[in-house]
């Protein structure tokens, strides 16, 4: 799959869309969820229809929502939300290259940075293929997304509880897949990431959800340059 | 206005705004080398940290052992560089076959 080809496009999109095709599937499956569990709770099909569209970012939607349906107030079901999604500013100042030069493109492609999409695109191998990735991933990611929690939406709550389909591990397990390469070839990461991750586990159970992932970024306090190779610099 | 459509335009807004940061960001300002190699090392110290909280916590807690069971199975596979498909397939798979058999 990695090889080397003169006119790499037609297999380059094939597999780009049979890797991310497993992303959309799990995703589409927890956005039937998403949409049965608001309608489930209490609240009208067009408010998971259009948070999914505006909003577009899972775990910030379940918690919201989450935080709505048991009576938290609109300030609390907001800061959750938004504290949930202040990684993606990490996240697209690492893409932010990848996306595209033109303007429409940036605008457009900044709706899709998610979790899913920019692992995708950080683990390919070059520019090209990164950027074709995070398209194919991120548009497709989106239609079904939206796709699937307005059919959750309407259908209630009909999937019952999706954790018996095992899908809870299917997220954990395509980052597993998709940052292993990085971590196999680059020590310096590794060693800024496995701390970082682990700090991220102990503060768990006493920080609000969205904070540990942040807290795990001083793991980058042990990135140092590899100054041993002459660093000019 | 609606309370309801209120906090959803403003999780909108506001999550939009964040991601912004890169493409706007980008190109106007010059990043220096250091700077964008720690946002390439972030955003893989990020992805860690969610696989780790992801696989192993829920709602603050621990989440069970099925879960965790799982994602092993899955990263034993992609170390032994099994397909994707097979990572993730086995991960579900395996999780929902604990589950079955009654483990949490």
């Amino acid at each position: 799959m990695r090889s080397v080809q003169r006119t790499p496009t037609r297999d380059t999109h094939a597999s780009l869309v049979r890797d991310s095709s497993l992303v959309w599937l799990a995703s589409g499956v927890v956005g039937v969820s998403f949409g049965a569990v608001s309608v489930a709770g209490g609240l009208p099909v067009w408010v998971p229809v259009l948070m999914s569209l505006v909003v577009y970012a899972g775990s910030a939607q379940f918690s919201a929502v989450g935080v709505l349906l048991a009576g938290g107030g609109p300030v609390a079901a907001v800061a959750t939300g938004l504290l949930l999604n202040t990684r993606t500013a990490a996240f697209s100042l690492a893409v932010a290259e990848i996306l595209g030069t033109g303007r429409a493109t940036r605008f457009l492609g900044a709706h899709l940075v998610t979790d899913e999409t920019v692992a995708f695109a950080l683990a390919q191998p070059d520019p090209v293929r990164q950027r074709r990735a995070f398209w194919i991933s991120g548009l497709g990611l989106f239609a079904v997304w939206n796709l699937g929690v307005l059919a959750g939406a309407v259908a209630g709550s009909a999937l019952g509880d999706t954790a018996r389909y095992g899908l809870d591990a299917a997220f954990p397990a395509v980052l597993v897949a998709l940052v292993l390469p990085a971590l196999r070839a680059d020590a310096t990461v590794r060693r800024c990431a496995l701390p970082g991750a682990a700090l991220a586990l102990a503060v768990t159970p006493a920080v609000p959800a969205g904070v540990p992932v942040l807290l795990a970024l001083a793991g980058l306090l042990l990135h140092r340059r590899p100054a041993a190779e002459g660093d000019t610099a | 206005m609606n309370t309801t459509l209120a906090v959803i335009l403003a999780l909108a807004v506001g999550t939009y705004a964040f991601r912004l940061v890169g493409p706007v960001l980008h190109g106007r300002v010059t990043v220096p080398p250091r700077v964008q190699e720690l946002a390439g090392a972030g955003a893989v110290v990020l992805l860690v940290a969610l696989l780790a909280t992801g696989a192993l916590t829920e709602s603050g807690g621990f989440a069970g052992w099925a879960r965790p069971a799982g994602v092993l199975v899955g990263a034993a596979l992609a170390w032994r560089r099994a397909p994707f498909a097979v990572v993730v397939l086995a991960a579900a798979a395996t999780t929902a076959l604990l589950r079955l058999a009654g483990v949490g």
